[in-house]
């Protein structure tokens, strides 16, 4: 009776569990779907065609966003990525007057409403004539982004030991040397999720790109909002679908490489 | 004695950090080729004089120098001086090849000389065949092993280190005394080094400098410091001590006779030392030069009951209850030779076996100190 009771209860939390899963992946799963749908409309699967890949070439506009997206991504996560990193740093080895009011300050960014934020940006530029377009996107990302980046290695320097910073120099390498042979590659993990952490942020953003977009300089997903207007196509699914084969495999890659033996 | 070269010269350094005075007016040269310990409880200032030294604090006053230079003001990099950390402060991302050789990449040696000298440096230490390990794959004594190696491939003049065995389990931490104590006298390195073990400090060093509350209370060779502490906090620290309170009464020859709270006794008044009448000073006998007997001896009058046994192994010892409730310390090797519990026994000794302190010391002088401090 009693193990009766517990196999229902072990195959109920399956079900469960596969629902969770179904929930997370059945949209993307639909996306992938209807790429390969011969009808330009995604209501009912026609017939299978490569053709939306064949044709995404072609599609000047939708390829321009996708470049602005990723060039915006990159450069802004290389700015965000070098500002927070110091400012991790140099925020845990130096005790200073007013640290506690700065290091909340920092936190005022990632919970203040985006809308906020956009508009606020939006306010500056314009203030100080900061030409609208890639520029001022690259500006904007880099300046959400770096709380990110400043939390993720703040985590990684805190279980850092100050001595071997103090080992470097005895051992005669001055404090540039000993940050970039010792200090930085140890707190290199910390860098780099706060990098891909940055460029998820910029590549996804919708809301303060809108605002501090110009013309001639969309992005990706304000392309693929403007075309919810007319009705998404294919060969968006198709775009779509590449991004996310690509993500799956960066993720799977990032993880097996996880498993090595740890050296750190 | 031979005569030594100095190669680290402190001179009249203070350090202060905040409202702590943590090192007063430090005088102290460490010679060419020597094993100096500095010993102390924790917070004595033993480590930041070390820190100082190696160039990772300012003196707040004072000059340091090393073979002849002053260098306060130097960067630890310009310093030919090297540390082993407490917490080996390894490169956990370096294997231990590129660990070791750090600092001759940093000096830009060549490549050939390179790997020849980490070779040298691992098989001095005993970690050959470690080249392409990482820090996280060693045990704690052959990390500490790792550390001494990449310190020393440098020949720096002097080897600074800060408490390198604390973290290592007792029988580990014998073996690598007689180890770093071999390696010191091999390379002819001086060592400057800190420990808050007695054992430790008597067993490895040239000579020990005695730290209590930012001073130097005594710097001297091991066996005098064990048998002549020149102050309470010494005799204290260093090993066991029945230390008694006691006033000077009549100096024949070298002969002294004191007058304890309860009863009195003989010392031996040192040489050269003069006391007024009657003058507070420390008594101090250990514990296995304390003798007694059922008859009164000439000369003590020191009355006690024997309270406890206890026994440590290697010795037994008995805590003997004496007429002001203070317990003296007897020990001994074998059990026949330490009184019975219960027994009531005179207490005595030979009066070259009790060391006559002055009762100056870090209390008198702390507060002089706190004094000044409080006019100003």
């Amino acid at each position: 009776m009693r193990n009766r009771r517990k196999k229902f209860g072990s195959v109920l939390s399956n079900i469960y569990s596969y629902l969770v899963y179904l929930f997370l992946y059945l949209p993307i799963f639909v996306v992938l779907l209807f790429s390969f749908n011969t009808s330009k409309r995604n209501i009912v699967f026609e017939g299978f065609t490569f053709e939306w890949y064949l044709r995404l070439p072609d599609n000047d506009s939708l390829l321009n966003a996708y470049g602005n997206t990723l060039f915006v991504g990159c450069i802004s996560t290389v700015i965000a990525t070098v500002i927070g990193t110091l400012a991790s740093y140099g925020m845990s080895k130096y005790k200073f007057k007013g640290k506690g009011i700065i290091d909340i300050l920092l936190y005022i960014p990632v919970v203040i409403p985006e809308i906020v934020l956009g508009i606020s940006l939006l306010a500056i530029f314009n203030l100080s004539n900061v030409p609208m377009g890639l520029t001022s996107l690259i500006i904007a990302h880099a300046t959400f982004s770096i709380p990110f980046v400043v939390f993720t290695v703040n985590a990684r320097l805190a279980g850092f030991d100050r001595s071997v910073e103090e080992a470097a120099m005895d051992l005669g390498a001055g404090r540039l040397k000993t940050f970039f042979t010792v200090t930085l590659p140890i707190i290199m993990p910390g860098v780099i999720s706060g990098a891909f952490l940055a460029f998820t942020l910029s590549v996804d953003d919708i809301i303060i790109s809108f605002f501090t977009t110009g013309p001639g300089s969309n992005t990706f997903p304000l392309k693929v909002m403007e075309l919810t207007k007319t009705g998404v196509t294919p060969d968006v699914y198709a775009l779509t679908t590449i991004v996310f084969i690509v993500t799956v495999a960066v993720t799977f890659l990032s993880q097996r490489d996880k498993k090595k033996p740890v050296k750190g | 004695m031979e005569e030594r070269r100095a190669i680290v010269e402190i001179k009249n350094v203070n350090k202060i950090f905040g409202e702590n005075h943590v090192v007063h007016d430090l005088d102290l040269t460490i010679y060419e080729g020597e094993f100096l310990t500095m010993l102390g409880p924790s917070g004595c200032g033993k480590t930041t004089i070390l820190r100082m030294i190696g160039g990772f604090e300012e003196p707040s006053g004072g000059q340091i120098l090393v073979e002849g230079e002053r260098v306060e003001e130097k960067e630890p990099f310009e310093r030919n001086v090297n540390t082993v950390f407490q917490s080996y402060a390894l490169f956990p991302h370096m294997d231990i090849f590129n660990n070791v050789a750090y600092g001759l990449k940093m000096k830009k040696v060549k490549k050939e000389e390179i790997s020849r000298r980490v070779k040298e440096m691992l098989a001095l230490v005993q970690l050959n065949g470690f080249e392409k390990r990482y820090p996280s794959q060693l045990s704690g004594g052959q990390k500490q092993r790792v550390a001494i190696a990449r310190a020393l491939i440098n020949r720096p003049k002097v080897l600074l280190l800060d408490e390198p065995l604390g973290a290592l389990d007792l029988k580990l931490r014998k073996e690598m005394q007689l180890e770093l104590k071999n390696l010191q006298k091999k390379l002819g390195i001086t060592f400057v080094y800190v420990t808050h073990d007695q054992e430790e400090a008597l067993a490895m060093s040239d000579r020990i400098a005695v730290m209590n509350q930012g001073y130097l209370d005594q710097l001297d060779t091991p066996e005098k410091v064990y048998e002549k502490p020149v102050t309470r906090f010494v005799a204290d620290f260093i090993g066991e001590s029945n230390i008694f309170e006691a006033t000077m009464s009549e100096i024949t020859g070298n002969t002294a006779s004191i007058g304890l709270e309860v009863g009195y006794a003989l010392g031996l008044a040192e040489e050269g030392v003069t006391y007024a009448p009657s003058e507070m000073v420390y008594a101090c006998v250990r514990p296995e030069k304390v003798l007694f007997s059922q008859e009164t001896i000439e000369g003590f009058n020191i009355k006690g009951v024997v309270r406890e046994q206890i026994y440590v192994g290697n010795i037994i010892k008995s805590n003997v209850i004496i007429a002001n409730g203070q317990t003296v310390k007897i020990s001994r090797l074998d059990i026949d030779e330490v009184p019975k519990v219960g027994e009531r026994i005179n207490l005595y000794w030979n009066s070259d076996d009790v060391v006559i302190m002055k009762s100056r010391g870090y209390q008198i002088r702390s507060v002089i100190e706190n004094a000044s401090l409080g006019g100003n």
